[in-house]
């Protein structure tokens, strides 16, 4: 393979988190019964019209300046002809010659490499209806609720050059188009789907051709579906053959991609400009109402975050995965303060996340809020307990068990033991009930000391400081 | 009461000398007796009209009033109105009833008008002589051998049979002004974006606009007041002033420049047509206002840019008749495409048919640039064109069509000559500038001809006023055929 490149380009569908669809009042919400959501915009009674809804635009609005696209002053809406059941009106309603986003690039992370993939465009168009094939007695249902639904199309350069990197670019544009509040992200119910360009060279070659994988709505799927196209291709070529030019589809049951159409029968989709809408006209005072409503952006936090708390690279991209993540960290970091921002940076990835895993919970109903955690990391810092003993006050939290880790403290009565007399009281009868251990150490065996310390926090019942367990055992081992 | 003008008609409601009830009884008995003879309504429903006519008259009796509370008016069938059979002329649309009111429709019920019914028209708007339609030709009230002109065909037969006071129209290409020329009466195409295209069903949406015909320019005023206005739901609607389309219609003539351009008055014209425009020009110079020359160079590349630019609209607007969801499906069929086949095949005539062709054709990838954005490039260089004349003019005049009314069949086989009927009036569609077609005179036949004026854009109340100040000179509009004597 490795005489081979790989060259990808994604084309995603992001649904546009709107009340309601972008040419008609319908609502857009998921799961209604069938036909339920479909106004007579949506079905295309004869003489309806359709009419922009301006939060799709501002949606469109909100990426481009995301993505340090250009957006477009005027833009303009086409119809793009073709004849399906669940396309009501005979043509979708997209955007063509002039899109509204233009340019704009992404920062991936493959491993520890960084790579920019550059956008080629993002236009605004409408979703068709959904043809249901099963439970008709071999009839087609046609359920037009996602007829009209907006959806913003985003295309990248062909940039990517292998399975990984293009899964490193969904996950970052699924993570920003959540971050910007535009996209729900939820990828079963298809409101982020993928399309994948493949096509295979030698180095330094021109491009090969390429086959288009469609609708790929999980990053398994994804990935899959590009090795076995990238294998297929290679083999293929080797094998004596020449790619076609060609729409393919991945079945996830078999893995492996098979051909839906040919260039040859490729619709021509006879564009125009739909007469029925107005140019999309969007000024720069409009553009500036729509940032100064936007929140910070994942990469210029990222690079605050490692500034301002010193924070790694890894750790920093970590926390600005979602929103939902870095506004908890901030939160937790505002409360217990800067000095302890890496303590609730581990908190955050490690205890927090781990359990949210084990729960299925989402950072937004943590059990434990921002501030409940800046609490047991405080405590921790001040030596009022031990990190232990903050786990346990943390899973107190989690389980309802008091408003705050200062009640838990109080009411399990964790605070921790410094008081260096009743300490070494601890260390002279574990010194004195163990001797066999003291031996051990005095004989060069390392792990009795750790059997000793772990003597004394027994006795503490976890709650004796353990730097001071440490310097007294150490104290009277040696003397 | 059948001549009467609309203002009257109103007057004498309102002095409750008789009920809508008894007004609406009135016309849908000379619809009973006139229209087999006609064909001007495809849907008349006495039971509906007089519904509306008795609710018009319990809201006159609580007091409320208004120019056009029980009036009675006929739509063109192309108007979806809320439980009326809403056919566009069509075998696709033969079996579709509305379930929701156009705009237009919506206002005249708001307004208190009383539906006659729907009006026979070309298939969906598609030609000029109202030939196309599925349910029928219209007969032309001054000479039943004759076409109404199209179109609004049936709604111009049944205001010159005097079957309705006034009706809706829609002109694309001419289809509300040829008609009123062919007729002999008065009809007004609004500026684009003046009247709200929702729930008119669309031809070319571009060129498209709603429109009144009526008796005079005054009953055209009235009805204007009623249709205009900003609708949200059509992108297309303009957002202004709400408008009183009477305001004008006593101002004087003295001063009014009109504009002749050289390329109306040339070869293509019936002498009659000539004679009885140029003695129309002669009444107006007699009334005060001078007549310059203008030129619009590009008019004669309108019909060219037209025939591109309509059929390439329409051949999308008419892919949501696919036998699917509404309208006609084939009785059988095979697969998928075969539905759409057989449905479309069997739901559309062949004048449909041509423009689909023609349109599909024209935004062909490889034909695009050269057809459909060459008519485009025309189209700007013709509505420069106007702006250019309207610097030494205030309106422009000449015929509405190049002929009197044409014998049924006549043109019907040759689809170039039906389309050059259209001539002078498809310009205006492409400059999307208000125009309007009034009764000048007569042929030696005795068949009416029709004074075209064209005003700049949102110019209707100015050339509302220029209307009725000739119509208040001469009584051409007054003349009626022998069947509504």
């Amino acid at each position: 393979m490795s005489q081979w490149e790989v060259v990808i380009g994604l084309e995603t569908h992001a649904q546009l988190k709107t009340q309601s669809k972008i040419f008609s009042g319908a609502a857009t919400a998921f799961g209604a019964a069938p036909n339920a959501q479909a106004c007579a915009v949506d079905i295309a009674l004869p003489g309806v019209l359709p009419v922009l809804n301006r939060e799709a635009a501002v949606c469109a609005i909100k990426f481009g300046l995301a993505v340090g696209g250009s957006i477009a002053p005027r833009s303009v809406f086409a119809r793009k002809n073709y004849f399906y059941p669940d396309l009501p009106k005979g043509y979708q309603i997209s955007q063509f010659e002039t899109p509204v986003v233009a340019g704009g690039a992404l920062v991936i992370r493959v491993g520890d490499a960084e790579k920019t993939v550059h956008l080629t465009r993002a236009h605004l168009e409408e979703d068709a209806g959904k043809s249901l094939h099963e439970d008709f007695d071999g009839r087609t249902g046609i359920d037009l609720n996602r007829a009209g639904t907006p959806l913003l199309e985003i295309v990248t350069e062909p940039d990517m050059r292998s399975s990984e990197e293009a899964v490193a670019y969904a996950k970052a544009l699924h993570a920003l188009v959540q971050w910007i509040g535009i996209c729900d992200g939820n990828m079963q119910e298809g409101s982020f789907r993928c399309d994948a360009n493949v096509s295979v060279r030698r180095p330094g070659a021109p491009l090969g051709t390429r086959r288009e994988i469609k609708n790929l709505n999980s990053f398994r799927f994804l990935q899959q579906a590009i090795d076995y196209e990238i294998k297929w291709q290679i083999e293929t070529i080797e094998d004596g053959g020449k790619i076609q030019q060609a729409t393919v589809l991945f079945d996830p049951d078999t893995g492996e991609t098979r051909a839906m159409r040919s260039k040859e029968d490729a619709h021509d989709y006879r564009y125009f400009p739909d007469p029925d809408l107005l140019p999309l006209e969007i000024k720069a005072d409009w553009i500036a109402e729509v940032k100064r409503g936007m929140p910070e952006l994942p990469a210029a936090m990222k690079a605050r975050f490692e500034r301002d708390f010193g924070l790694s690279p890894y750790d920093a991209a970590a926390l600005t995965a979602t929103l939902a993540t870095a506004r908890y960290f901030e939160s937790c970091v505002a409360a217990a303060g800067a000095a302890n921002a890496k303590s609730c940076a581990n908190w955050v990835m490690g205890e927090v996340a781990a359990r949210l895993n084990k729960d299925g919970l989402d950072i937004a109903a943590a059990p434990v809020s921002a501030a409940q955690l800046a609490g047991v990391v405080t405590r921790i810092a001040d030596n009022t307990i031990s990190h232990k003993i903050g786990r346990d006050v943390f899973d107190a939290l989690w389980a309802g068990a008091g408003a705050d880790a200062d009640a838990v403290i109080a009411a399990k009565g964790l605070r921790q033991i410094t008081d260096s007399g009743a300490i070494e009281a601890m260390v002279d009868a574990v010194l004195a009930a163990n001797p066999k251990s003291v031996e051990e150490f005095r004989a060069g065996k390392d792990k009795a000391f750790n059997a000793l310390v772990g003597q004394v926090m027994k006795a503490a019942k976890g709650k004796a400081n353990p730097q001071q367990v440490n310097d007294l055992l150490k104290k009277k081992l040696a003397g | 009461m059948i001549h009467s003008s609309l203002k009257e008609l109103s007057a004498a409601l309102a002095a409750r000398k008789l009920s809508a009830v008894e007004l609406a009884s009135l016309y849908l008995d000379r619809i009973d007796a006139l229209n087999p003879t006609l064909n001007a309504f495809i849907t008349v429903d006495r039971d509906k009209t007089l519904a509306m006519a008795r609710d018009a008259d319990a809201r006159r009796a609580k007091g409320e009033s208004g120019p056009l509370l029980g009036v009675p008016l006929a739509h063109k069938d192309i108007f979806c109105a809320e439980g009326w059979t809403t056919t566009c002329g069509s075998k696709m649309l033969a079996n579709f009833v509305a379930p929701y009111d156009a705009c237009v429709v919506e206002r005249f019920k708001a307004a208190g008008a009383v539906t006659l019914g729907k009006c026979n028209m070309d298939e969906f708007a598609m030609g000029s002589s109202n030939e196309t339609s599925f349910f029928g030709a219209v007969k032309n009230p001054w000479d039943t051998a004759r076409v109404p002109g199209g179109s609004s065909g049936g709604s111009a037969a049944a205001i010159a049979a005097r079957l309705a006071p006034a009706a809706t129209g829609t002109d694309t290409g001419g289809s509300i002004r040829q008609p009123a020329a062919l007729c002999g009466f008065t009809g007004l195409k609004p500026t684009y974006g003046v009247v709200s295209r929702y729930g008119m069903i669309a031809f070319a949406s571009s060129l498209d606009q709603g429109g009144p015909m009526a008796k005079s320019a005054e009953d055209c005023a009235l009805l204007l007041n009623a249709m205009a206005g900003f609708d949200a739901r059509d992108s297309t609607s303009l957002e202004r002033a709400v408008e009183d389309y009477t305001r004008a219609l006593d101002k004087p003539l003295a001063g009014l420049r009109i504009g002749l351009p050289k390329e109306f008055f040339g070869a293509g014209m019936d002498a009659d047509v000539r004679s009885a425009v140029e003695a129309a020009l002669a009444e107006y110079r007699k009334l005060g206002a001078a007549t310059v020359e203008v030129s619009l160079p590009n008019s004669g590349l309108s019909v060219p840019a037209y025939y591109v630019i309509a059929p390439a609209e329409a051949s999308s607007n008419l892919s949501r008749f696919d036998g699917v969801r509404y309208g006609h499906r084939a009785a059988a069929y095979g697969d998928l495409n075969d539905l759409y086949c057989k449905s479309r095949a069997e739901g559309f005539g062949a004048e449909v048919k041509r423009r689909i062709l023609v349109g599909t054709y024209v935004l062909s990838h490889g034909y695009y640039d050269a057809y459909y954005l060459q008519a485009q490039k025309i189209r700007r260089l013709i509505a420069a064109d106007f702006a250019a004349a309207y610097e030494t003019c205030d309106v422009i005049m000449g015929p509405t069509s190049p002929s009197t009314a044409f014998r049924l069949g006549e043109k019907a086989a040759d689809p170039v000559q039906m389309y050059l009927s259209d001539i002078y009036t498809i310009a205006v569609n492409l400059a999307g500038l208000p125009g309007m077609s009034i009764p000048c005179g007569f042929d030696r036949g005795g068949l009416p001809v029709g004074l075209q004026l064209i005003g700049g854009w949102f110019d209707e109340a100015r050339m509302l006023g220029i209307a009725h100040q000739y119509q208040l000179a001469t009584d051409w509009h007054q003349r009626r055929p022998a069947l509504a004597a």
